[in-house]
């Protein structure tokens, strides 16, 4: 980015100033606590130069919306529209969240972002013994497609994008939203959104399976290749990162893993026939805002350009909305703390400054309820008017990618870059990601630096305020915190009892049989068939519970 | 102490979070304990067996899904079932305040919030193994 002249002079300026100033001013006062490295172990200088990027070239840089797309996906950024403010919703029947999106859409959220309860992320229905006392808690439960209709009753899904957080059961919700929208007469190809379909990410970190690695990745091909052909604006995936921080990770981990996982899709779909720029302008990523500011921003930058790299490198593509990467961000919900509630709405609005001057396309921030409950409307609020405070009030939105250029920042971006490409050069030589999944190298990895983490907390060499530093007498509850009730259980498993016993059961039995057929040809896409039994009213439950037959179940070897 | 503590580890119910089970069973067994961990998304009836199975001095149960007032009761009832109630039981996770007493009512010895410090937690782990093998 310099001449060689103006590297020279600031490398000389730089000993200068260490052998005068610098040296004078640390005799009398040395430098306090410790600042020599990144969130993620990165080794940090006191201060940066033009020597710092001397071997980075203005092109590896450039401008927004092109190649190597470092500087942002669009050339115009926020100036030519905000992020997607998408605050993350779900709880008790499909009715229950149905308030709450309808509260956030008013409250100028502007798009939509779904939790489902375990048991339909995990694929049983709400009356299974494995459900009790897990329906409708962490999220919404969804056991048929009657669910789905109440969830998004009244909301326009032409209008406003839904992303939906469903992982091994993926298909089968995507299925459900197909039959509702072309049940309401929408345009497939209007609708905008994603189903997360990261599979993975569960068996690294977010461990949330149904069936063996293989064939699920076979049921992530399907969705792809479906969307591909027949939802031209909706993402059918969403290569989340943000997980594989929260078991543990580091950033650097994260933005390796993330992209191993990337790599492991593409070629799974590659393998399926399908040309690379027919698919990949709609993949999407999904990465964690933590708590290094400077290294977050670095880290989004650095996500950008890898994937752009070996999207035109590795797998030859040739449209740049193939190598664009494009993310939702959400902030770090292990960094809020039960203690001083408060202070969690100030350390989610830094995490969330760092995502936009990071680029992101989306965000979700969390509530300051984060450590108690899942958020209550309330503290919902407080998170998406942070955003808009951030969106309206700072000027941050007004020239894209403001901390291009800065020595620090560029200097972090290209060691970011470069660790994660080792990371790759690991996985690849260990056979490739799903090999080392089957090895425990990423479980590992997160397990050691988890643990190095909450060493580093226990000891107080992390410093996190109100917890071990600045420790108050435990006080209440920041607000009125979200509340279950009792009733939603018996509700929900009424509900999934009617349906059964109003549809017409010799059509989904036959349609089960056929599903059972088809998935035992690899070579069979599987959502045609899913999409009619949705619309039979079949449950998720009885599809899952099939296919087991056929695909058997995942077991984990834990390793810690 | 008359053997090596051991503890079972335990993830009751759907959820997947399992950063603080490892991070507990890896400090417990760098303190020098025996860790039996179970894995995921278990039943309370695979957690009992395993315990009483495995002869453990604790058991430890993580969840973090909000079914902890469904889940540990069933533990307790199964428990006494084996006639094993005399294994002290600590849980930790998402617990909101209201349910800690609750918890401690049904007989959890001790309930461990985010944030235990992990020195404070292993001396915790070795009390409730004395107090058992003292009885």
């Amino acid at each position: 980015m310099f001449s060689k002249d103006v590297v020279e002079k600031a490398k000389s300026m730089r000993a200068e100033w260490e052998a005068g100033e610098l040296h004078r001013f640390l005799q009398r006062q040395p430098e306090s606590g410790s600042h020599d490295h990144s969130g993620s172990g990165l080794p940090l200088k006191r201060v940066y130069t033009p020597e710092h990027v001397a071997d980075t070239s203005f092109a590896d840089i450039g401008f927004p919306g092109v190649y190597p797309f470092l500087r942002g996906p669009y050339p115009t950024m926020y100036r030519g529209r905000e992020w997607t403010m998408r605050q993350i919703a779900g709880y008790g029947t499909g009715a229950d969240t149905n308030d709450r999106l309808r509260y956030l859409i008013a409250q100028g959220q502007t798009g939509i972002s779904i939790d489902f309860d375990m048991p339909t992320l995990m694929g049983y229905d709400s009356d299974d013994p494995r459900s009790l006392g897990e329906v409708g808690r962490e999220g919404v439960a969804v056991d048929t497609i009657e669910d789905l209709e109440a969830l998004f009753e009244g909301i326009d899904l032409e209008a406003i994008s839904v992303s939906m957080t469903i992982n091994p059961t993926a298909w089968i919700l995507l299925a459900m939203y197909v039959a509702l929208a072309e049940s309401r007469g929408d345009d497939l190809n209007k609708l905008s959104g994603t189903v997360q379909a990261d599979i993975l990410k569960e068996y690294i970190a977010q461990k949330e399976w149904i069936y063996p690695i293989r064939p699920s990745m076979r049921l992530v091909r399907d969705i792809i290749v479906y969307c591909a052909q027949n939802l031209k604006r909706y993402n059918p995936i969403n290569i989340s990162g943000y997980h594989i921080s929260e078991a543990g990770a580091n950033s650097v981990q994260e933005v390796a893993f993330t992209i191993a996982n990337g790599i492991a899709y593409v070629d799974e779909v590659c393998r399926a026939g399908l040309p690379i720029d027919s698919f990949a302008p709609r993949l999407a990523f999904y990465f964690v805002a933590q708590a290094d500011f400077f290294e977050e921003i670095a880290k989004f930058r650095a996500a950008r350009r890898i994937w752009a790299k070996i999207m035109r490198d590795r797998f030859g593509a040739q449209k740049p909305e193939s190598m664009r990467l494009r993310f939702h961000c959400q902030t770090a919900a292990m960094t809020l703390t039960k203690a001083q509630p408060l202070n969690n709405i100030v350390r989610t609005a830094l995490q969330a400054l760092s995502a936009v001057l990071g680029g992101a396309q989306s965000l979700h921030t969390n509530g300051l309820d984060e450590a108690y409950a899942i958020p209550s409307e309330e503290a919902m609020k407080v998170a998406l008017r942070t955003q808009q405070i951030i969106a309206s009030e700072t000027g941050v939105t007004s020239v894209i990618d403001p901390l291009g250029g800065s020595y620090y920042v560029e200097a972090l971006t290209n060691q970011i870059e470069a660790a994660v490409f080792e990371i790759l050069a690991k996985v690849e030589a260990m056979g490739g990601t799903v090999k080392a999944i089957e090895d425990g190298y990423f479980q590992l990895e997160i397990a050691n630096s988890a643990y190095e983490f909450a060493r580093r907390k226990t000891t107080g060499e992390r410093t996190v305020i109100g917890v071990n530093r600045f420790v108050e007498e435990a006080g209440s509850a920041p607000l009125q915190i979200h509340q279950v009730h009792a009733e939603v259980e018996q509700r929900q498993v009424e509900r999934v009892r009617r349906v059964r016993a109003q549809r017409d059961n010799a059509r989904v039995a036959a349609l089960l049989d056929r599903l059972e057929r088809e998935a035992q040809d690899a070579s069979t896409n599987l959502m045609p068939v899913t999409i009619e039994l949705v619309k039979a009213r079949a449950s998720m439950g009885e599809i899952v519970q099939r296919l087991r037959k056929v695909f058997g179940s995942y077991v984990e070897h834990p390793v810690f | 102490m008359t053997h090596r503590i051991r503890v079972l580890i335990a993830k009751i119910g759907l959820d997947g979070h399992d950063r603080g089970a490892k991070v507990v069973a890896r400090t417990l067994r760098d303190a020098g304990m025996d860790i039996i961990y179970t894995g995921l998304h278990r039943t309370p009836e695979e957690v009992v067996t395993a315990a009483a199975q495995e002869d453990v001095d604790v058991i430890g149960i993580s969840l973090l899904s909000g079914a902890h007032m469904t889940l540990v009761p069933r533990i307790f009832e199964l428990l006494k079932e084996a006639g094993a109630e005399d294994i002290p039981v600590a849980v930790g996770g998402v617990i909101p305040d209201d349910d800690v007493p609750r918890l401690r009512e049904l007989g959890v010895a001790s309930v461990f919030l985010q944030d235990t410090p992990l020195d404070d937690l292993v001396k915790r782990i070795q009390e409730l193994a004395a107090s058992r093998q003292s009885r």
